[in-house]
């Protein structure tokens, strides 16, 4: 299968029963295969008017109990923007699937792009945490969207699955396993009345128990800052500090439970790339090379994006005199990487509009660095 | 000497905690919301199966003071989350409660696409011809020739016919109201949380403070007399014709027809490939 429909399976499996969404390229498969898909399970699809009517029925229907996703690609994941930042404020497990094209704008449709992945961290207005992955096959394409219903269904925050159009279309075999085989993290319920029930009064994991609407919790919800009540309080300081920094917290002090990376010969690495998403491949294939040709290279591939694995990243730059980072866009992650890289040389490799970087382009810039 | 508290009768479908409400005296919303809310009582409807939802702007505080479940959204967006409660349990009442900025200015794709698939939530928009809560500037109500803080030399765009707009776009109950017809107003509340598919309804209320002051109605009794002298009540005459002016305010319901909601198809859909699979 590909990895738009490895993606929907993905979400089936993860118990997703709502997905709304908006046709774009290259991530259309996916609404489509869902259409078919969630009517088996009793589950909803409603292609909507626009991307910011799609985030926000997710929203309402994640609240209503339901596992909920949308698909998209640049320009809607753009108009989401707003609404994922209500998700984040009103703490709302929901699953949005980014299958990033060549941008600004309209862009390149049809061509691969990893130019989204600063906005999945700061598209929306405010301070926040929110969860990123990137898949770099159609396995993960699958496996990965079951983490981050997981991981959204835990934490009570949006989780963004950051393809790409390559590794959206192309075709690769798929091992789906078991419902036993299965990890799947359902969102914590209020163990209270519902007349004691604070729908915002964090445990000690940061993360409140989520009631929803019908159970006769009588709650309410807001965009607006909010004390433990859920009620709105738009001109104290210390409402606004402590859901602020708790919004913020919830994933950065959680995050050596979220972080995974893949560690490929890095333990004598000295030149280590630091890749992600379908870049990563051709990078693998690179750092092989490398070590033919009697160069110590290593790989950090990122499968977390957000929060940013800088423990995995500074370890790799402790140990390497050298690091590479590849990337489809003019610069984005690689801010991240000499921002923990301290002092260490990072060469990075820019690739637009055309196919993802080959093996021969990283290695030759390996060599350099060698 | 131990005195007794009474409670107002109504007090139970209120947040208490959220009250008092932000309202300025004169302002219109706490009469739509009274007679929501002798709608809800008068139909015994249970608040645990209820979501009221809204969106930004002076009567999207509504939400929040009804108590059932409730959900204060993003500028415009009510319509489009209140879309995917309803979808993830058609048992819900889901009603939203706006502004007419809210909803058909920012929110407008969504109110004519709702009604358009016939989703069974039901509308309330308290019309007070301006942006209230950021002080009064124009909108997509504001009449041609009104004035407010952003057409201080008088309003040159022509105005949504809010009932027309959403008997064209196919809500299955179309009404308008001023605040003066409480009990019409009730009433007709009632019949639109009885529909099945979409319902809208308008209801003109005074912004005094606001929009009044600039439009020679200083106080809400101006605003209210103007609802009294130029109201006319025309049951089911042609939305397209149904005018706010000076002169002539048309109110009644405009359109009360059956047809089957979006919801309902989707879950005859869903039981339908269930019934095929299982027979395989």
């Amino acid at each position: 299968m590909n990895g738009d429909i490895a993606c929907a399976e993905g979400a089936v499996a993860a118990g997703c029963r709502f997905f709304a969404g908006y046709p774009i390229t290259p991530a259309t498969e996916i609404a489509e295969h869902l259409s078919e898909r969630m009517p088996e399970f009793g589950g909803i699809y409603i292609q909507m008017e626009d991307e910011i009517a799609s985030m926000a029925a997710v929203i309402g229907a994640s609240y209503t109990g339901l596992k909920s996703m949308t698909a998209t690609s640049g320009p809607g994941f753009s108009l989401m923007q707003e609404n994922i930042g209500l998700a984040v404020m009103t703490e709302t497990p929901c699953v949005v699937v980014d299958i990033m094209r060549g941008g600004p704008s309209t862009g390149q449709p049809t061509l691969p792009g990893q130019q989204d992945v600063m906005q999945a961290k700061w598209g929306s207005h405010g301070d926040y945490g929110i969860i990123a992955l990137s898949p770099s096959s159609v396995q993960e394409m699958f496996d990965l969207t079951v983490e981050a219903f997981n991981l959204s269904e835990t934490y009570r925050v949006p989780t963004m699955l950051m393809g790409d159009e390559v590794v959206g279309h192309m075709w690769e075999k798929v091992v789906i396993p078991s419902p036993a085989e299965m990890r799947i993290v359902n969102r914590k319920k209020p163990h209270v009345a519902p007349d004691k029930y604070r729908p915002f009064m964090p445990e000690d994991d940061l993360v409140p128990p989520m009631a929803c609407f019908g159970e006769g919790y009588r709650f309410h919800a807001t965009g607006l800052t909010h004390d433990e009540h859920g009620y709105p309080k738009t001109q104290s300081s210390e409402v606004q500090t402590k859901l602020v920094r708790r919004l913020c917290d919830k994933i950065g002090r959680n995050a050596d439970r979220i972080v995974k990376v893949e560690e490929v010969m890095l333990n004598d690495a000295d030149v280590a790339v630091v890749a992600y998403g379908i870049v990563a491949r051709s990078a693998l294939s690179a750092v092989r090379k490398a070590r033919q040709s009697g160069i110590k290279a290593g790989l950090l591939r990122l499968i977390t994006l957000w929060p940013f694995p800088e423990g995995y990243v500074a370890k790799a730059a402790d140990q390497a005199k050298a690091i590479v980072v590849p990337e489809m866009n003019c610069g984005q992650m690689v801010r991240e990487v000499e921002r923990v890289a301290k002092g260490k040389p990072v060469a990075f490799l820019s690739k637009l509009g055309e196919d993802p970087h080959t093996p021969s382009e990283i290695l030759d810039l390996i060599k350099r660095c060698a | 000497m131990v005195q007794e508290t009474v409670m107002h009768p109504f007090s139970k479908y209120l947040r208490q905690a959220m009250i008092p409400h932000i309202w300025c005296a004169g302002c219109g919303n706490g009469i739509v919301l009274n007679s929501f809310i002798h709608a809800l009582d008068e139909l015994q409807r249970d608040l645990d199966k209820m979501v009221v939802v809204s969106g930004i702007g002076c009567i999207g505080r509504a939400a929040g003071y009804t108590h059932a479940d409730s959900f204060h959204t993003t500028h415009g967006r009510a319509i489009a989350f209140a879309t995917g409660v309803k979808l993830a349990n058609p048992e819900l009442d889901v009603v939203v409660m706006s502004g007419d900025g809210d909803l058909f200015a920012i929110g407008g794709n969504h109110f004519i696409h709702a009604a358009r698939r016939n989703i069974g939530i039901k509308v309330i928009c308290a019309n007070n011809f301006n942006y209230g809560m950021t002080g009064g500037q124009q909108g997509p109500t504001t009449p041609l020739g009104g004035f407010t803080t952003t057409t201080p030399d008088s309003n040159i765009e022509h105005p949504f016919n809010l009932v027309h707009l959403a008997a064209a776009s196919g809500a299955t109950y179309v009404a308008r109201w001023t605040t003066l017809h409480v009990r019409r107003l009730t009433q007709s509340i009632k019949k639109l949380l009885q529909k099945e598919g979409f319902g809208f309804i308008e209801v003109i209320s005074p912004c005094p403070d606001i929009f009044g002051r600039r439009n020679k109605m200083r106080t809400a009794l101006d605003m209210m007399d103007w609802f009294k002298r130029a109201s006319v009540v025309e049951n089911f005459s042609d939305p397209s014709k149904a005018e706010i002016s000076q002169e002539k305010l048309i109110v009644g319901e405009f359109v009360n027809v059956e047809k089957v909601s979006y919801e309902k198809f989707l879950h005859e859909k869903i039981s339908h490939i269930n019934e095929q699979a299982m027979k395989w």
